[in-house]
């Protein structure tokens, strides 16, 4: 008979689990493994509500396992390096032990060390927890892709200003990028320039502007998950051009080809970071001042944080204080 | 019968009317139209609003009328070289021209340019015919102005140099590929990839910095801007070295530039046509394994004992496809018809790339999550630049690359484009120019 999730563990753990398809989360007995050698137990202090969270939690890819835990962005870590076939996430997951995985809206979570970093001294852990999946998630293609191997003054767009957008604009000027945001909402300009520091702002469902910047990225970043048209897109890249693109939406994207071929563009993709590299994204953010830009809420508020993010209402990552908030 | 609109939309700016029948040839298909929501004026995808698209076949398909703005330089040309082809220039030359879009090619007397100072003119012994021909004969992609002389696969003889040319002289053996020139100021022309020069000029129904239409490599005698003219090795044989000038470096250039030429990589080259072929030689003297993919089982043998490929996939087969996930470093895919680029992302290992050097008409589907899940990219590569043009030749001489062809003579022609459409060739024709090509 199978085990429940209480029993399933020695270490009992609370925390707010999505039961079914509707995305609601609600309180949630589980329990964790018992601190292996290898591994730390964690209490969990914050942790980001990234819109994967979302995506899992309705189920919109089709792979949910119920119930589900959700927050990989703790300031704890995922699970396994990112590119690993055998590569088990922080929730949601199988784990080598045949127990489901369950993520960081919870009180305490036990990881093997390998795949926990260390939170700088000098960073907030409310500001900095979203950097566990946000930041690590534009950090490496910035990296992998060449951006920031310079010649100085490259160009890099960065297509929606939310969770991801919003930090890939601070490092992607702290690489030393020129950076312009694309954005459907001509309402971020004022945010994007002034506060994020963004050299250039273009509203992408205005032609004349698009136009405007035809041949003028040497790369973009994509961070838009709902399905999108690619073509004005890869008309905003130079020659050589690269769209990397890091979203996950439900449908496949329909790719224009003679963009590519008549300009030597590429569209890549890119899957969070390796751990040696989220280590070293901390570190880079932490040496420039960079954290994301955060609403602590508390637990109780998460359905109404989930709500508001399918609407895309939040500056610019909902955080929750698990610590102070959570209580069984 | 007059044809009318069924159907508007109240978004179009385009005023629509019954079409009579003697205009019939000058309208497009109402399939092929859609209207732009930004602009909303009426378009044919891919295809640039200020050209008139002048498909002749005639169905009982609804026709609409539409008005696109005239490009005033074009209109002149066209007017210009439809009166006047063999007076347009001081010399004489001859060809085999395509009048309208069915594509039948006949002789056609024109003209060529004074060879200038920096120009190279040379008898044209071999011209290689390149799938581009057949589309642009039949202005598949709207851009075709007649009568159009195609040929972008040209080998021959110098037989004179202006004055201030310096890499070549009277007898050498010269090509020139798809382009005859760009602005040779921009970014891309410093960098020696002119075929990215958003000026680049084509080598046929371009239109050549004195205004005149550009004519192609079937006629008798080629005058090109010395910058745009390669030297083709001694140890390579003309006839077969000329489709290297399109399909040759257009396989050549993505393999280098993607980081596909490293020995022991396993490339993929999807399609086993002109450009196939020749890449799969390419792939093999750069180190590589190759494995070829294909929908037609009949090829596995000679891919695997003419052209030496490794393996052979076919990508009809999915128990094949299945176990051939993740083995592929890189796919170099030489398809032009639309189909579905999904299973090759998987056969893509980990930070694998699909390399895309035919242009399907309509934008493919493409799946998001193997792209992420495997930090995999899809990208593009057009011909490449003169530098990289010679270094390919050159490469091609050291390792005995040359394309497999069948040569035909001119009168030939028509009857190749046919069997060309249904893939029937062996891997190429080359128009035995010197020897068969006649005077209009």
């Amino acid at each position: 008979m199978a085990k429940s999730p209480e029993t399933e563990h020695p270490q009992r753990a609370f925390g707010w689990a999505a039961r079914d398809p509707s995305g609601v989360l609600s309180p949630f007995n589980f329990s964790r493994r018992e601190n292996g050698d290898e591994d730390v137990t964690i209490k969990i202090h914050f942790c980001g509500i990234c819109h994967s969270d979302l995506h899992s939690i309705k189920n919109e890819w089709g792979i949910a396992r119920y119930p589900i835990v959700p927050g990989s962005c703790d300031y704890c870590n995922q699970q396994l390096e990112n590119y690993c076939p055998k590569m088990t996430f922080t929730y949601g997951s199988i784990d080598r032990d045949g127990t489901p995985t369950y993520g960081g809206y919870s009180d305490i979570v036990v990881v093997d060390q390998h795949f926990v970093v260390r939170f700088p001294d000098s960073m907030p852990f409310d500001a900095g927890a979203p950097l566990l999946c946000a930041g690590v998630t534009v950090y490496s293609p910035m990296k992998y892709y060449g951006m920031a191997d310079g010649p100085a003054g490259k160009h890099l767009g960065v297509v929606g200003l939310g969770g991801l957008g919003h930090v890939a604009v601070k490092i992607g000027k702290a690489f030393g990028l020129k950076v312009t945001v694309i954005s459907h909402s001509p309402g971020k300009e004022g945010e994007a320039v002034g506060r994020l520091g963004a050299d250039g702002f273009v509203v992408s469902s205005d032609p004349l502007q698009i136009k405007a910047a035809v041949g003028s990225m040497d790369y973009i970043i994509d961070t838009v998950s709902a399905v999108h048209v690619l073509t004005p897109l890869l008309a905003l890249l130079k020659t050589n051009g690269k769209l990397i693109t890091l979203g996950l939406p439900d449908k496949p994207l329909e790719l224009p080809i003679a963009p590519l071929v008549l300009g030597r563009k590429l569209v890549g993709g890119s899957d969070i970071g390796g751990m040696k590299e989220t280590q070293e994204m901390l570190d880079f953010c932490a040496k420039h001042n960079i954290t994301a830009d955060v609403e602590v809420i508390p637990m109780n508020q998460v359905n109404v944080a989930m709500a508001r993010l399918a609407k895309s209402d939040v500056r610019y990552r909902f955080v929750i204080d698990v610590a102070n908030s959570l209580s069984k | 019968t007059q044809h009318t609109l069924i159907r508007q939309s109240s978004r179009s700016n385009v005023r629509l009317r019954p079409i009579p029948n003697h205009q019939l040839t000058h309208y497009v298909r109402s399939s092929t139209l859609y209207i732009n929501p930004h602009s909303h004026s009426l378009q044919c995808p891919n295809r640039p609003h200020s050209e008139r698209d002048s498909r002749k076949e005639i169905s009982d398909s609804i026709y609409i009328s539409v008005e696109f703005s005239s490009n005033p330089v074009r209109e002149k040309q066209r007017k210009m070289v439809a009166n006047q082809p063999e007076k347009e220039h001081p010399v004489p030359a001859f060809g085999l021209a395509a009048r309208d879009p069915s594509g039948v090619l006949s002789p056609f007397n024109f003209s060529r340019r004074a060879t200038g100072e920096k120009d190279v003119k040379f008898k044209v012994m071999y011209c290689g015919i390149c799938h581009s021909d057949l589309h642009m004969v039949k202005n598949e992609w709207g851009t075709s102005t007649y009568p159009l002389v195609p040929g972008h696969e040209i080998v021959g003889e110098v037989t004179e140099v202006g004055s201030q040319v310096e890499k070549f002289k009277v007898g050498d053996r010269v090509g020139v590929g798809c382009m005859v020139g760009s602005c040779r100021s921009c970014d891309n022309c410093s960098n020696g990839v002119e075929n990215y020069c958003p000026k680049m000029i084509l080598t046929y129904a371009g239109t050549y910095h004195d205004g005149t239409i550009t004519y192609g490599g079937y006629s008798n005698v080629m005058v090109c801007d010395e910058h745009f003219v390669v030297r083709v090795p001694d140890a390579l044989p003309l006839d077969a070295a000329a489709p290297l000038l399109c399909a040759g470096i257009t396989l050549y250039s993505p393999l280098r530039y993607y980081g596909l030429d490293k020995p022991g990589i396993h490339v993929g080259v999807v399609g086993l046509g002109g450009l196939g072929h020749v890449g799969v030689k390419f792939a093999k003297a750069m180190g590589a394994k190759v494995t070829v993919i294909s929908t037609s089982p009949a090829k596995k043998q000679e891919a695997i004992e003419r052209h030496g490929a490794d393996s052979f996939l076919v990508s009809r087969d999915q128990e094949q496809m299945q176990a051939a996930m993740g083995t592929l470093d890189g796919i170099i895919d030489t398809v032009s018809a639309v189909h579905p680029i999904m299973p090759l992302i998987g056969l893509l290992k980990t930070h694998g790339k699909l390399v895309l050097v035919g242009a399907p008409e309509k934008p493919l589907e493409l799946p998001v999550f193997p792209l992420l899940m495997g930090r995999k990219i899809v990208g593009g590569s057009c011909i490449g630049g003169m530098k990289e043009t010679q270094e390919m030749l050159d490469f091609a001489a050291k390792h005995n690359i040359t394309a497999d062809i069948e040569v035909i003579s001119a009168d030939y022609v028509n009857t190749a484009m046919e069997r060309l459409e249904k893939g029937d060739v062996k891997y190429r024709f080359v128009i035995d120019v010197a020897k068969t090509l006649q005077q209009g």
